[in-house]
């Protein structure tokens, strides 16, 4: 039993890097976006140094937020409308077991490249060298969590022709625990003080969303097949 | 028995039928209980020796941000029951909370705000409470943005109950991440659990209007509801009814 869940699951994030690799450029776009809208900063409020150094987490993290929104809208499109999705829903398995695959093959493909390329401009903010590991380490519990609930958005809605700003209007509200604590832990570095805490309540975030983002999704998905 | 009361009143034309003979006796109530709360908190209750008469906004404010959290509970909670038991009176009762909650949220920022400036000399600040409402309004715009945008209404309703339990989930986590955030606001003053630290002449008529408040929402609350009510089931055979007997 427990065998067929994996293998429902890694068959699944194995389809979408397949059809990720098949579509090689579209892997950039959310990359070549992360990294434009952060070049968009200097140019807008000043190269000053003490100045950038002092809101590149920020800069760095609203951007990620950003760039996982534009994807997360494509998440369940393309199986929505060539019926995969109605497979899936009629195979075996829960569909939140799928659900989450799906998700998490949406954080492998948008937010592991955020997480490669972000100490990269993290040195062109000056920020200081442990400050951006505190930084990706951030990334790399946050942008998960990014994933998780932006699922739930993209699934409520799939059916509509104009779901683009909606999906922001819904989950960019959600989104504000994971900036806090992210952008908390950063400045706390900054700062010289200990930031285990705010990493803990990161994990805790990130556990919480694994086990529960993907029911409503599933919930929601259904609800747009019917 | 609950559970046949419960049946007979989630039935469109029953509920109809009694909102209508109850909406003239809740106004009396409202009216009552909202001239006696503005008297005592306006003209009675002594001004505050530190805020002087500025303090009087918050017979406005307070009722309002309580209301705000109440009305996205309720609002959360019925639509839970719409997904579970498919009662239609749920998701309407769900959805035509939506709106009211979403005004009380903006009144409650408004009279902030317009408090702040002469206390705290500024009209925003990004304190505590002060963003954790404002995310809130954010969740009631999602809400109403995603129903007014899906066609089909019973669908519509549906989605927007997941959408309202995923909030009230992150409600919380958004409330205690931000308190810790940012804190500027005042402390609670009136559910402290020992002893209030309100002066009981200005607590009664604050009282007295969260409780106006709150029969105000549920007459807004009913007439939302007949509203929708009339506008979904406009081929239901009783409203033919209905109109037959008014005529």
């Amino acid at each position: 039993m427990i065998y067929a869940f994996f293998q429902a699951f890694g068959a699944i994030v194995y389809r979408e890097a397949l059809l990720a690799y098949r579509h090689r450029a579209e892997l950039l776009n959310p990359l070549a976006f992360f990294v434009m809208v952060i070049t968009l900063f200097p140019l807008a409020i000043g190269a000053e140094i003490v100045l950038l150094k002092r809101i590149a987490p920020g800069i760095i993290w609203v951007a990620a937020l950003l760039a996982s929104l534009m994807s997360i809208d494509n998440v369940f499109r393309a199986d929505y409308e060539d019926g995969t999705l109605e497979l899936m829903v009629m195979t075996p398995h829960p569909l939140s077991l799928l659900v989450l695959a799906k998700v998490i093959a949406h954080w492998l493909l948008s937010g592991v490249p955020l997480l490669c390329i972000a100490p990269l401009m993290g040195v062109m903010l000056h920020m200081d060298v442990e400050i951006i590991g505190i930084l990706w380490i951030t990334l790399l519990l946050g942008m998960p969590v990014l994933s998780l609930i932006g699922g739930i958005a993209a699934s409520l809605t799939l059916g509509l022709s104009k779901g683009g700003i909606l999906v922001a209007v819904l989950v960019l509200p959600l989104y504000v625990p994971i900036l806090i604590f992210a952008s908390s832990a950063v400045d706390a570095a900054m700062a010289g003080l200990p930031v285990v805490g705010h990493l803990s309540m990161m994990c805790a975030i990130l556990c919480l969303a694994m086990t529960l983002t993907p029911l409503p999704t599933a919930v929601a998905l259904k609800m747009s097949l019917s | 028995m609950f559970m046949r009361f419960l049946y007979k009143f989630s039935s469109p034309p029953y509920f109809y039928a009694i909102s209508g003979k109850l909406l003239p006796y809740l106004t009396i109530i409202f009216l009552g209980l909202i001239s006696y709360g503005l008297y005592g908190g306006l003209v009675t209750a002594p001004a505050d020796y530190q805020q002087g008469d500025s303090f009087r906004i918050i017979y406005v404010h307070v009722p309002a941000a309580w209301m705000s959290l109440f009305v996205y509970i309720v609002m959360a909670i019925s639509g839970g029951i719409g997904l579970v038991w498919r009662i239609k009176l749920a998701e309407i009762v769900s959805i035509s909370s939506a709106t009211i909650g979403a005004s009380f949220t903006f009144l409650a920022l408004v009279t902030g705000s317009l408090w702040g400036k002469p206390m705290w000399g500024a009209w925003w600040v990004w304190d505590a409470r002060l963003t954790s409402e404002l995310i809130l309004l954010f969740l009631y715009l999602g809400v109403i943005g995603l129903y007014n945008s899906i066609e089909d209404k019973r669908v519509a309703s549906r989605s927007v109950a997941i959408l309202a339990l995923v909030g009230v989930v992150n409600i919380p986590i958004i409330h205690y991440s931000v308190e810790w955030w940012n804190t500027l606001h005042q402390g609670a003053t009136v559910t402290k659990l020992d002893k209030p630290s309100i002066h009981i002449d200005m607590l009664i008529p604050l009282l007295m209007m969260a409780l106006a408040f709150k029969v105000y929402y549920f007459i807004a609350l009913l007439l939302n509801c007949r509203n929708e009510l009339l506008r979904r089931e406009s081929q239901g055979k009783w409203i033919d009814e209905l109109l037959e007997r008014q005529s």
